[in-house]
């Protein structure tokens, strides 16, 4: 019974997680994973990161939007597999995507906290 | 008493290879996949960070390799796929109105544009000024 109390709540962090997916998350992308590590814009130094990243508000942002969007992910993914791919383990399935979900949500407050 | 035995036709797994919307609508879902990947690439980035300037630089080197950008291109490309189906769908999940009036759809999907353009913008300031 809980997990039908516990549904609703999921699939409201799966529109929240998209929705930051869509519109936050490309610039995130496209600035860390290629504009910097290729030099398309010269990297910021390290202090100005550290300035940025270590500012509290940046911090709270940064585990609301990353916890969301793994949240999104883990539920998404998991229909991936029992609708798309036709994997019909259904409880192994939800166990390893909301468990990989928390695992990374955890990690996201220790590593996002530890920045400054 | 008999128990009512329902034939259910098994499905292939391959049914969304057959059909172009079937195969869209597979690779929209399989995007997760990769919006997980990108923010655990911008975990390690964090993580660098936090380690002082060498970790840093030493990141940004690694993220230069070729696999790493193909990884990260091939992550984009399905994140494109995201951004451009969610806003299609923000209408038709909800209605929105304006006063008494409905909202167009297209005006709902310029309007995430919009904020698509400003957010990036904001981003971009903050990060390289």
């Amino acid at each position: 019974m809980t997990r039908r109390r516990i549904e609703p709540l999921v699939w409201l962090m799966f529109s929240g997680g998209g929705v930051m997916a869509a519109v936050l998350l490309p610039v995130l992308a496209v600035l860390f994973a290629l504009a910097l590590p290729l030099g398309w814009v010269s990297p910021p130094d390290h202090d100005h990161l550290v300035s940025l990243f270590g500012n509290p508000l940046t911090q709270l942002v940064l585990t609301g939007v990353f916890v969301l969007m793994l949240v999104h992910s883990a539920h998404r993914f998991r229909y991936t597999l029992y609708d798309g791919l036709q994997v019909k383990m259904k409880r192994t399935i939800a166990v390893l995507c909301y468990g990989a979900a928390a695992v990374a949500a955890l990690a996201t407050v220790l590593v996002v906290w530890s920045v400054g | 008493m008999t128990d009512v035995r329902v034939y259910r036709r098994p499905v292939p797994t391959w049914w969304w290879v057959r059909k172009r919307s079937y195969f869209v609508f597979v690779m929209r879902e399989l995007s997760s996949i990769f919006v997980a990947w990108l923010v655990v690439y911008l975990l390690m980035f964090l993580y660098a960070v936090g380690r002082g300037a060498t970790a840093y630089e030493d990141f940004l080197d690694w993220a230069s390799t070729p696999w790493v950008v193909a990884l990260n291109v091939v992550a984009l490309l399905f994140l494109a796929l995201h951004v451009v189906t969610w806003f299609i769908l923000t209408p038709q999940a909800m209605l929105v109105k304006l006063g008494s009036r409905p909202v167009p759809a297209a005006l709902v999907i310029a309007s995430q544009y919009a904020a698509l353009l400003v957010v990036s913008a904001i981003v971009f300031w903050l990060v390289v000024r």
